[in-house]
Parts: C-alpha cells; structure tokens; sequence
C-alpha cells in the first residue's frame, strides 16, 4: 500500500458528526429550557437533606480506586502486548508459543504477588 | 514441509490487512455512510429504549409504554423533547467547564467505535461498489478498546466535576468498575485473534465462513458477554447508579438533555460491544449456518448481510433486557472479586490453551498430519490442565470467600450502650442494663472509666 493511509479519514468524519450532535444538543437545552433561580436548587443533591460539606478538588477518595487504576494499568498493558503476539502467530511457529507461555508465567507472577499482597482485596 | 510452510506464510500475510475494499470509495461516499450509520444508531436507541420499557413491562405482568403513537413507539421522542424542554441547572459547586464537557465526551464517543464494526460486505451505492463498513484497520479492535477507555473520562469528570458527595462516589465506582472488566474483555479477545490471525474486523468476520468463533472460543465468548455488561454498567452490574446507596451515581447532578447525553451514551455502548460481539464470535453479517448454503450463497452479503446482523444485534439486546428483567444487584465486592479473582486468571488460563489447540491445528507441535483434524491427545491434555486449574482456582476462591464470611456467634449479653448509640439485641440476647443515671449518679462518678462511652446528652 503505497502513498498516505486515508483509512482514517471516515472515523474523523464519524467523530466530527457525533461530537457537533453532543455539542449542538447540550447548548440547545441550555437555550430551550426554562431559569428559575432558586438557592436550594443550586446546592448539592443528597436527598432533601443538607448537603455535607465539600471539599475543594473533590476531597480525599479510598485508596482502593488508586490501586485499583494503578494494577488496571500493569495488567491492561500485559493483555495489550498479548495481541501482536497472536495476529502474528501464524508465522512464527513454536517460537512464538515458548514465548508467550514464558510471558503468561511471568504475568502470572506478578498477579500471584498483588493477590497474595491483598490488593485483591475490596471491603 | 518448506514448501507447505511458505505457502502458508504466504497465506497468513494476507490476513494482516482488512478484507474490506474501500479503493472505489470516494471522501464524499464516507461522508454519506457516516451520516447515514449515525442516523441508523440514533434511531436504533430510540426503539430499544421503547423496547426494553415495553419488555421490562411484559416480563412485570404490566403493559409498559402504550400511548405515544402506535404501540408506544414515539414515547422515546417525546422523552426527549420533554428533556430539552427542562431546566439545565448547574450545582453551585460545580466545575463550570469540566461539567459542561463530561456529557459532551460521553455522548460523541459512544457513537466513534461502532465505524469500524462491518455492517455487511460489499454492495453498490451511488454507482461505487463499497463495503457497508464505515472504515476498517489493521487494529480496528484495539481502537474499540482505545475509545472505550477515553469514555471513561466522561464518567470520572461527571462524577468530580459535580461537586457533590454521590456523584464523586458514583464515578469513582463507575470507573473502577469499567477498567477492571476492560481486562477480562481484553484478554477474551486474544483467541478470536490466534484464531482469526487478525485484528481487523472485516477479516475477522471472513475467517468465520467455516465455523463461528461462539463455538471454537467458547470461553472468550462467555467471558466477553459478562464483560460486556459490566461496561456498559448495566443490571445485575450497574452499581455506578445503585439508587439505594447512590440515588443516581454520576450523573446525580445532571438535567435536561445533558442528562440524555449520558442516557443516551449508555445505549450507543450497549449496541457497540453488542455489535463488537456479533463481529467476533458470531460470524458478524454472515447467514446462519443453513441459509448460508441456500442458492450457492445469495442471502450471504450484500444487502442480506444488514439483516442477519441487526437480527444478532438485536438478540443481544434483548438479553441485555432479560438480564435486567431476571436478575437483582450484585454487591460491589462481589463484583470487583469476580473480575479480579476470576474472570482474569481463568482467562489467561484460556488464551495459553488456545495457543496451544491452534499450535496444534498449524502442526507446530510436530505430530499433526492434518490440517483440519487436531491431534487428539494434545486436546486432551490442554483440556485436563485446564479444568484443573479452573477446579483449583474455584476452589481456592470459595475457601476464601468462606473464610471471610465466618460469623462469629455474638455474645449472650449485651450492653445496648456500649457503642456510644443504642442498639437493640439480637434474638436470645439479654440486656445488660447501664445503671440508671439519677440512682447512681454518685456511683457513676466513681465509674466513670467504666462508661466513659456513655453519651453525654
């Protein structure tokens, strides 16, 4: 395949249409809807109640979510590095199957520790 | 041998790059598809939003939505108009920007991942022979896992950006949830590629003319369809708005039609991994196995292929339906152990038996003669490690699970102030009154390390 690759001109165009349908549809409530001021109804929503102080930035989340991003991470890549190996399986032979089975071993590992670790764990 | 090698290297270089043609489709032509595959999603949520209330109903014994226009038909419509006819508040805690552009990122990149999915094969249009298929890549499926990762950001900046408590909850267990099953999912597709030698989708739904992959990657396919729920955050696993602990999740703070972009965002996904999963395990826009033979293959293709593909489409529509009918919520850490704990590793378990079935098919392993008939003891032997590890893996996780489920037995007697706060006792429990505060109260002064935790009020 010679000269530029137009493959993803027609994904950019289906890009374009979506996001001007979104940005098109979230000014248009904007300018269709009715205002009414109200001070309550500016306020955080927590059923009624008053609503508990908020920190600024969002305040402190569980760690559990800062772990759970960072092993999403480790762990996506290792699935990630799996695909190259198995489009082109094909054509490497049994060199490719050592290899990967060298590959799931060490992710295995790695999995073993993280469980063994608890951070696994969620209560 | 060298040579069989060589022609089969030849062979497999040609799956690299789509199947689809698109040399005689002019910019103009892609524009039309583009608008036309958009329009066809819009709609395509419009009825299954009316289809899943008028399912949900009958599985309820109760009609569902039966007054706007025939059936009920236009009552999505007239949702959405009574949406854009709402007040868009804005919380004053809010990030002004940030709340502004989650539903705007959740809406139009719900829609980006389904313009690599093969709608059909070729047919004429406009005069040029091009395949209904927006676009197609080397690695069209990794984009979908790419614009599946970048809609998460809408969902985590709803959820920070609102400033307030249970959005910032919701999103947080929102994103949690999407990322951990991102894994499983990814890993379940690695055997439709060892298969299908192919990342691109086209190809993928050619190399499904002998068999679907629903059948030869059993596993991936059950792995992916409970993946695939937990994505799209649907029932038994939409614990990003369980409404008793998060009234809505995310998206708490939003009205009118940016509300609807996130509603809206939600459906698109559901038809994307349902339309991914018709593309990679059930033989995409092919015919069912009978009527694909039928007149030497005239219902296989061309306009044909639109309808077997939006009949599979639909089906799993339907069960995502019947999902929500028949099940109740999961807990969340039940859910986020069966990602972790299970889908994962026996996934990875998977993906090293399929190597080595499809090693044994290529005849790597030395001893296959045949191209088509896999070397018995091979499967054999794949298929007894893997159900040991599988046993072992189970086993493992329900000792776990037992153990911390141990309840210890709760004392005979209790002190219903001994946490600061009354508490009832249990069936069989006896009282231990606190002494009464006027009769003691010269006691009490004396005691007061004994019930330092007594309120004071």
């Amino acid at each position: 395949m010679n000269g530029p690759d137009y493959s993803y001109a027609p994904l950019l165009f289906f890009a374009g249409i979506g996001a001007a349908f979104a940005v098109f549809s979230v000014f248009a409530a904007s300018i269709a809807g009715p205002k009414r001021y109200n001070r309550a109804k500016a306020d955080a929503y927590e059923c009624g109640i008053q609503p508990s102080p908020h920190a600024e930035g969002g305040g402190r989340v569980p760690i559990k979510y800062y772990l759970t991003a960072m092993l999403f991470i480790v762990f996506d890549i290792e699935s990630v590095f799996l695909y190259p190996f198995a489009v082109s399986f094909d054509r490497m032979g049994l060199f490719a199957l050592v290899e990967m089975v060298l590959f799931v071993v060490t992710v295995f590992i790695a999995y073993a520790y993280v469980w063994r670790r608890g951070g696994l764990e969620w209560d | 041998m060298a040579v069989a090698a060589s022609s089969m290297h030849a062979l497999a270089m040609n799956t690299d790059h789509p199947a689809a043609d698109f040399s005689d489709t002019p910019w103009w032509l892609s524009l039309i598809k583009a608008v036309l595959l958009f329009v066809i999603l819009l709609l395509n949520t419009l009825l299954v939003i009316w289809f899943e209330r008028r399912v949900i109903g009958r599985m309820q014994q109760r009609p569902g939505p039966n007054r706007a226009g025939p059936f009920g038909l236009l009552q999505t419509l007239a949702d959405g108009v009574k949406l854009a006819l709402k007040e868009d508040v804005t919380p004053k805690n809010a990030d002004k920007l940030m709340f502004i552009a989650a539903p705007i990122i959740a809406g139009a990149m719900a829609f980006v991942a389904f313009a690599i999915i093969p709608l059909s094969g070729s047919v004429w249009m406009f005069g040029h022979h091009t395949p209904l298929q927006l676009t197609d890549t080397p690695v069209a499926v990794l984009l979908v896992l790419a614009v599946a990762g970048v809609g998460v950001y809408g969902i985590v900046l709803a959820g920070w950006s609102s400033g307030s408590t249970y959005p910032l909850l919701g999103g947080l267990r929102s994103s949690a949830q999407v990322i951990s099953y991102e894994i499983a999912m990814g890993l379940a597709l690695v055997a439709v590629f060892l298969y299908a030698g192919s990342m691109s989708t086209s190809q993928i739904v050619l190399a499904q003319k002998g068999i679907w992959y629903c059948i030869p990657a059993f596993f991936s396919f059950i792995v992916y369809i409970i993946t695939m729920v937990g994505e799209t955050n649907r029932l038994p696993f939409d614990l990003a708005e369980g409404e008793g602990e998060l009234t809505g999740g995310f998206h708490t703070e939003y009205s009118s039609l940016k509300f609807a972009m996130f509603f809206l965002g939600e459906y698109v996904n559901m038809f994307t991994v349902s339309a991914l999963a018709t593309t990679l395990f059930l033989g995409g826009w092919q015919a069912p196995p009978g009527i694909a033979a039928i007149g030497g293959g005239m219902f296989n293709g061309g306009w044909w292929g639109l309808l077997w593909f939006f009949i599979k489409l639909w089906l799993f529509m339907f069960f995502f339906v019947w999902l929500r009918g028949s099940l109740p919520r999961v807990r969340y850490d039940q859910f986020m152990r069966l990602g972790w704990k299970v889908l994962i590793p026996t996934t990875l378990v998977w993906v090293v038996a399929v190597a080595f079935i499809r090693a044994a098919q290529l005849g790597f392993l030395g001893d296959s003669k045949a191209w088509g008939g896999i070397p018995r003891a091979t499967l054999i032997v794949i298929a007894v490690i893997a159900v040991i590890v599988l046993a072992i893996a189970w086993v493992w996780d329900t000792k776990q699970a037992r153990k911390d489920n141990e309840v210890t037995a709760p004392p005979d007697e209790v002190n219903p102030f001994a946490g600061g706060h009354p508490v009832p006792p249990l069936p069989g429990q006896r009282l231990v009154e606190p002494v009464p505060a006027i009769a003691a109260a010269p006691a009490a002064r004396s005691s007061v390390d004994n019930h330092s935790e007594e309120p004071r009020g």
